[in-house]
């Protein structure tokens, strides 16, 4: 048995002789526990070659990585248990993997610095160098949210017109075709001789590189849109407006979300070039900035960050999206 | 002969649309060469006239519907309803189409409330989308999604979305053909009592004699495709009929007959 503790559940009827709830933790569980323990003590008990300023956080935050797991695995309603079980494993990996990063740097520095920092290296980045970051994040966002909803818009509007209307399609059809693959960073001289400022020339850059995705998707999501849909609206008496936000709208938007990831993806890259070709600020322009310095810990440290705030953004488009088309995934509606 | 006397006096106050096919001809374009379809049919059905077309799959039956409802024109001759030519759909001539196709993105309801909305009376008309859900047996499943629903479910769906327009010509392509055999008998006794209650005319397309015979005061029976009107049969047996009955066996016969023959000719 892989029991470490029982709990007593209170009983449900009065007078009968009290129930016993046997809740075990899992091998997978144990095994995560240990791990991070295991990580702790390497960081805490091997002593490091060059001194490093935050060992001891390193340790203090694995045996937390240790505590929470094995309080969550008691203290978890039962229904949450296999979503722990489930990420076990990824729990266990991730000390391990740190222990072996922390071992071949900071305890024995078979990997060189300045290259291979520790991973105590980039803690400390975060710990004394959060402001910058989060000026650079901030900066970021506020380069890539504006561009991107305006690329998004108007290629909303642009893939519809084209994708409706083929007196539009003729015109529109072949330039987004001719000039779509064009990579958007490929406009960034033109762009920033052209606009009055960096801050603009970005923002009219990453719009650009989500606008062809985004336009060629919803065309074609709307020109896919079966015609009997229209058929029926037809006869019902549903003027072209009616078919247009009614009908073809809704019909494409599981392409157009399509569209919209692949644009997200776009802005990013242009995001990170243009602040580091003209912006000047900003989490792109932060690697450079670390990079000129030699300051790996910080250029890895932006990279972590940049990963999160990245996935977070498209887990965000996947949530809206997993909402607005409730109907097509056969989800409940909420 | 007897047509339209059997049936009860329209209740809803919806007078049934006439409809007249003069000389019609219509064909696709294959290539550079042309697939016929329909062949000069001429069909006159009264208001209010319940009518049952016959014919080998593929012979043209839902075209010619299609041309009824004003989604197609057809390439030679005139399609008229109370006796002025058809230019396009409009919401008093209902096709009730071979697939439910409901919108997957609305639920029963809003499919329902579809043609209200289009024409802008959802708001004052809306408490008639209960009425037309109660009236296919659906209620209960006005928020559903069409695709919790099983295909009898959304056929039935379908029909609603159609009925709840009051249409005067209700043109109904196949709508049973999917269903179990349980679930079209109830069906069947459900569309004629609609159409005694509504005074709406039918043009009912099925490849199911019986129903025709069960639920039709005329039968057009067609040829193999390019569709030539073959024969007309009257039916004069007084609702609700029953299946067995010696007369409609008898018509089924010639019917049969008619309709084995069609691919020869
Ligand atoms: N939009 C179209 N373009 C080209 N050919 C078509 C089109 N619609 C129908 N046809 C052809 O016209 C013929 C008649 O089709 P239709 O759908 O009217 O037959 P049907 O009598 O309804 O058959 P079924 O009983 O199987 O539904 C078929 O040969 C079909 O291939
Ligand atoms: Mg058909």
């Amino acid at each position: 048995m892989n029991t470490m503790s029982t709990t007593f559940a209170p009983t449900e009827a009065p007078g009968t002789a009290p129930a016993f709830r046997l809740r075990t933790m899992s091998h997978t569980n144990l095994a995560a526990v240990a791990a991070w323990g295991g990580a702790a003590a390497v960081t805490a008990a091997w002593p490091d070659q060059t001194s490093w300023l935050r060992t001891s956080l390193l340790a203090i935050f694995e045996v937390l990585g240790a505590l929470s797991l094995a309080i969550a695995a008691f203290a978890l309603p039962a229904e949450r248990l296999p979503w722990l079980n489930r990420l076990a494993p990824w729990f266990t990996a991730l000390p391990i993997a740190l222990s072996v990063w922390e071992m071949l740097t900071a305890k024995t520095g078979l990997l060189p610095l300045p290259f291979f920092p520790p991973p105590q290296a980039i803690l400390e980045v975060y710990t004394d160098d959060n402001g910058r970051l989060a000026e650079s994040a901030a900066r970021s966002m506020i380069l890539l949210v504006p561009g991107y909803l305006a690329g998004a818009l108007t290629g909303f509007a642009i893939g519809v017109a084209v994708g409706w209307s083929r007196a539009v399609s003729y015109w529109g059809h072949p330039i987004l075709r001719f000039v779509g693959p064009l990579p958007a960073t490929a406009w960034l001289p033109i762009a920033f001789f052209f606009l009055p400022n960096s801050w603009s020339a970005s923002t009219f850059l990453i719009a650009l590189s989500t606008l062809f995705p985004v336009a060629v998707l919803t065309s074609s999501g709307i020109k896919s849109v079966s015609s009997s849909y229209y058929d029926i609206a037809r006869t019902l008496g549903a003027n072209e407006r009616f078919l247009v936000t009614r009908v073809a709208v809704p019909a494409a938007l599981p392409h157009v979300f399509v569209g919209l990831f692949m644009g997200l993806g776009a802005s990013f890259a242009v995001l990170i070039i243009a602040e580091m070709m003209g912006v000047k600020a900003g989490l792109g322009w932060y690697l450079q900035w670390a990079q000129g310095w030699a300051a790996y810990a910080n250029l890895y440290a932006d990279l972590v960050l940049m990963a999160l705030l990245f996935s977070a953004i498209i887990s965000l488009l996947f949530f809206v999206r997993d909402r607005v088309l409730a109907w097509q995934k056969g989800m409940v509606r909420w | 002969m007897v047509t339209a006397t059997h049936k009860t006096a329209p209740e809803a106050g919806i007078t049934g649309i006439s409809v007249q096919l003069r000389n019609l001809s219509h064909w696709f374009d294959k290539g550079s060469e042309r697939l016929p379809v329909l062949d000069r049919i001429d069909l006159d059905v009264a208001a209010g006239e319940s009518v049952a077309l016959l014919g080998p799959s593929g012979c043209g039956k839902s075209t010619l519907l299609r041309l009824m409802a004003g989604l197609d024109a057809p390439r030679e001759g005139k399609v008229g309803a109370d006796k002025v030519r058809i230019i396009g759909p409009d919401p008093s001539r209902l096709l009730v189409f071979q697939d439910p196709t409901l919108y997957p993105w609305r639920t029963i309801r809003q499919n329902i409330a579809l043609g209200l909305e289009a024409r802008g009376l959802a708001c004052e008309h809306g408490h008639r989308v209960e009425a037309t859900l109660k009236q296919v047996g659906l209620e209960g499943f006005g928020t559903a999604l069409p695709h919790e629903l099983s295909g009898g479910m959304a056929q039935r769906a379908a029909l609603a979305r159609v009925l709840v327009n009051d249409p005067g010509l209700l043109l109904l392509d196949e709508p049973l053909g999917r269903l179990d055999a349980l679930t079209r008998l109830t069906m069947q006794a459900e569309l004629l009592r609609l159409w005694q209650d509504a005074g709406f005319t039918s043009i009912l397309v099925t490849h199911d004699v019986e129903e025709a015979l069960l639920l039709a005061q005329r039968i057009i029976i067609f040829s193999a495709r390019p569709a030539r009107i073959l024969q007309e049969i009257r039916v004069d047996a007084p609702y609700p009929r029953h299946r067995d009955a010696p007369e409609l066996q008898n018509l089924r016969r010639d019917i049969l007959e008619t309709l084995g023959h069609s691919h020869e000719l």
